[in-house]
């Protein structure tokens, strides 16, 4: 046992640590990575259903300008029912921010990458398990900030995700400006330290803590999404939290960076500025840009494992796929830009930015093909993990093509800030990371809590949500092209949107969404009912090949009673001599040894 | 089971609809494109056209590699899955035909983008009027008889922009307080109102009549309603006539008026 430990020269040590016993400590402060993970989960589909209703509220406004909503208009009785249009901006502020900085980076990073990194590389628990729970008990401040928000007078804050000045440094310049922008970014200042601690913590785990045998070309590409993830959170968060920290001091002690010289709002007497309001667009998107790769990759790399095990095949092309990754995580520094093409930035500047952000395509359509190359002449078995891995990559085929239009400065003069943009995000972060999240929880919550869910309800729920979410969201390219813009509480107030068309759109992309949200009680109901009453899991029930399915399901505290060793990649599928099995663990040395392992859990 | 094959129909369906939706597009005009009616918009008209026929193509194709591929690939007894890790020859492929499509899009942009937003081409002509944004209206300021802005004779509107048909028309764009973005949907321009920054922007139209101003970039509550109307004239002399009307309304004193009424 310890001679694996002392050949791979790693920082293992053999002894486990007692397995703690109160609640408290198992539970709640627990130093357990898959529990953390657990945590993260389920806050996030907690924030999910707030950030969801969010949306609801968004699409109901702009199917039927301030007519009541319902449930929700009873809070403005005052304004005879009616949305005052300063909340209808809080909405889609709250909605995005909900959605990006709690629901999806953490889901993605926070409940997966937590929860599997160790179990995928064979190790007993993260490298930092007390950092790993300060990541998740940090989350919370942040979350109760921004709920608190909405209960400060003024409300939430209501300048956009985006939070550009001037409208969000100064206090007069709109209701949600006052204390609601401040509680803001100091929620994000809370989240951002959470990301930071775990990405430190994850590339730690996966530089020192793989199992004897595992090199880096042996991992799979979850944990290499993850691992890359991780760098870009690392290395670009502390530039949003620098912008964050300048917005936060000239809000309260009347530092000038952002606000220019002899500059007024709301008939104010003239501000003494000397700030650019450029600057803090250049910092923001710094980070933000990436972001869009850290809400994708870990999705990409889970959907790269899901398709390889249920096409029963290996995954095509490995190394092009991590070295793709790579670039987009390299490219993905230098193309901030493109979200300033109209800002007033030098437009030299916008061009350079044009070539690189049609660049970062190319490493996106290389793994698009990939995807494809490992479906081709496999075994496809329609489970509803695959089911939702190949929704990602059929709708994240349309989010990434719709970005070259905006890629193109030209175009993209009469498509930013339009509708066209919306959808784009949507087939990316929906499309693309929300079913990536699906897959995910039907993939491993046999590993996660010992269960299975139901097939029959995930094939409904997959199918209802695929159906919905393209209703929702792909007429928004249409309406964004005949030149709807994003952010506008009443499109009746522009002829050109009055058009019979462009109505009947509205509302039947409201009504889409309305479905897709009822959609998604069928698979709370299917996580809750399986939580307490679904079969018992086997400790492999995909009979797949990477790590975290050698040990029990769910795992015990330690993960591995005993460290494995790695002979292989993670994708042994259908190999010569496989009969009657098909898949070859990487801990096994020998066939023969898994039909014994099959034998022993099933 | 055979029948779980059937879940390529679902795919199948979606890539249709997509499809389906931008041909309907071109035969309605609220689906399509806002009817463009500047030059510039003509030129990007046609960029987004050739990028819809070179994604669209793409998209198919995709699309139907992947419903071939569950359709034929879908597990059934007896199937064996290949034993296959990738193939280099593929990569390459498609790395490099893709490849050099993003750089001749890149490419084939920049023309279209330096015309329009670069200093050195705009027109040289006397800007028509100063824009400012302000919350939540557009004020433009054009010059008097002394042909100069800032001059005690400058006449200022609200939301009510006009200029001259097949004239390349330059304007000052600024903003009094917040970020606002000058966007006409008709001409195909859009440019960010930036406190601080004085930016000129250019268009023309090759229509007379009436047409929309969108303030495109979220400026605070009553962002939504931030609307202006647009103006194009036939001729110079009807736009000088439209511009004496706008100083006598500007210049009318309403105490004499009042006075003048009562028999002074």
């Amino acid at each position: 046992m310890s001679d694996h430990a002392l050949s791979a020269g790693h920082g293992h040590d053999d002894h486990i640590h007692p397995e703690p016993t109160s609640f408290l400590s198992k539970y709640v402060f627990s130093l357990d990575h898959k529990i953390i993970g657990i945590q993260f989960l389920f806050s996030g589909i907690i924030m999910f259903w707030i950030g969801g209703l969010l949306a609801l509220a968004v699409r109901w406004q702009l199917a039927w300008p301030w007519k009541p909503i319902p449930i929700l208009s009873e809070l403005w009785a005052d304004y005879g029912y009616r949305l005052p249009p300063e909340y209808y901006n809080k909405l889609f502020t709250m909605h995005a921010t909900v959605m990006i900085f709690f629901v999806i980076i953490p889901l993605l990073t926070g409940a997966f990458g937590n929860f599997l990194i160790p179990l995928m590389i064979g190790a007993r628990d993260m490298a930092f398990p007390k950092l790993n729970m300060y990541s998740y008990w940090a989350m919370w401040p942040a979350i109760i900030l921004m709920t608190y928000s909405f209960f400060t007078p003024g409300g939430a804050a209501e300048a956009g995700w985006t939070s550009y000045p001037t409208l969000s440094t100064f206090s007069w310049s709109t209701p949600g400006s006052l204390d609601g922008q401040t509680l803001w970014l100091m929620s994000l200042l809370f989240a951002g330290i959470s990301s930071l601690m775990g990405s430190i913590n994850y590339i730690t785990t996966i530089i020192m803590l793989r199992a004897p045998g595992m090199k880096m070309f042996r991992l799979p590409m979850t944990v290499w999404a993850m691992f890359i993830t991780a760098l870009l959170q690392a290395f670009a968060l502390p530039v949003l939290t620098s912008a964050l920290i300048m917005q936060l001091l000239d809000r309260t002690i009347g530092t000038n960076f952002f606000a220019p010289a002899n500059w007024m709002v709301a008939n104010s007497g003239n501000v003494v500025g000397g700030g650019q309001i450029l600057l803090f667009q250049h910092l923001f998107w710094f980070y933000s840009h990436p972001a869009v790769y850290i809400m994708i990759l870990p999705g990409m790399g889970m959907v790269s494992d899901i398709l390889s095990t249920f096409s029963r095949k290996p995954l095509f092309g490995y190394k092009p796929m991590v070295f793709s990754i790579s670039a987009i995580a390299g490219l993905g520094f230098i193309v901030w830009g493109h979200h300033m093409f109209q800002s007033g930035m030098n437009p030299a500047l916008g061009a350079t930015f044009m070539l690189s952000t049609m660049m970062i395509a190319l490493p996106s359509a290389i793994k698009t093909f990939n995807w494809l190359g490992t479906m081709w002449g496999g075994r496809i078995q329609f489970t509803s993990p695959m089911l939702n891995a190949i929704g990602f990559v059929a709708m994240f085929v349309i989010g990434g093509l719709s970005g070259i239009f905006m890629a193109a400065t030209p175009v993209d003069m009469h498509i930013h800030d339009t509708y066209f943009i919306v959808g784009h995000i949507h087939y990316v972060l929906f499309g693309g990371s929300t079913f990536a999240i699906f897959a995910g929880v039907y993939y491993w919550f046999p590993k996660m809590f010992g269960r299975m869910m139901n097939e029959r309800l995930g094939k409904i729920h997959f199918f209802l949500s695929f159906t919905f979410f393209n209703g929702t969201f792909f007429l928004m390219h249409i309406i964004g092209m005949h030149g709807h813009p994003r952010r506008i509480a009443d499109p009746s107030v522009y002829e050109f949107l009055r058009g019979s068309g462009v109505v009947g759109m509205n509302q039947f992309m409201t009504i889409n969404a309305m479905l897709l949200g009822l959609a998604q009680l069928v698979i709370v109901y299917n996580f809750f009912y399986s939580l307490f009453f679904g079969p018992k899991a086997p400790a492999n029930p995909w009979h797949a090949n990477t790590l975290e399915w050698c040990c029990p399901s769910p795992p015990p505290y330690y993960n591995f009673l005993k460290i494995p060793t790695v002979y292989r990649m993670a994708y042994e599928y259908s190999s010569e001599g496989s009969e009657p099995l098909d898949y070859w663990p990487q801990d096994q040395p020998e066939k023969s040894d898994v039909v014994e392992a099959h034998v022993e859990t099933h | 089971m055979k029948t779980d094959r059937l879940w390529t129909l679902l795919f199948a369906i979606g890539a249709i609809f997509a499809t389906g939706c931008f041909i309907y597009a071109r035969t309605d005009a609220d689906w399509w494109l806002v009817p463009n009616v500047s030059s510039m918009g003509r030129e990007i008209d046609h960029l987004f056209i050739i990028i819809l026929w070179i994604t669209g193509i793409v998209f198919i194709g995709t699309q139907i590699v992947l419903c071939y591929t569950l359709w034929t690939f879908a597990d059934a007894p007896g199937r064996k899955a290949q034993y296959v890790h990738g193939q280099m020859k593929l990569e390459v492929i498609w790395t490099i035909i893709p490849a050099s499509i993003l750089v001749f899009l890149a490419l084939y942009q920049m023309g279209t983008w330096s015309k329009i937003k670069f200093r050195s081409s705009l027109p040289k002509v006397q800007p028509v009027a100063e824009v400012t944004g302000r919350q939540f209206q557009w004020l433009f300021r054009y010059a008097g008889d002394d042909r100069r802005l800032h001059t005690d004779d400058d006449i200022i509107t609200v939301n009510d922009f006009h200029f001259v048909k097949n004239e390349p028309t330059v304007i000052h764009l600024k903003s009094q307080d917040v970020l606002h973005a000058f966007f006409l949907p008709q001409f195909r321009i859009k440019q960010d109102a930036v406190p601080g920054l004085t930016i000129p922007v250019w268009f023309d139209s090759d229509t007379s009549g009436k047409f929309e101003l969108v303030c495109a970039e979220l400026c605070g509550w009553g962002h939504y309603k931030m609307r202006g109307n647009v103006t194009v004239h036939e001729t110079q002399a009807e736009f000088d006539t439209w511009l004496k009307k706008a100083k006598t309304e500007q210049n009318r004193d309403q105490l004499a008026l009042a006075n003048a009424a009562n028999g002074g």
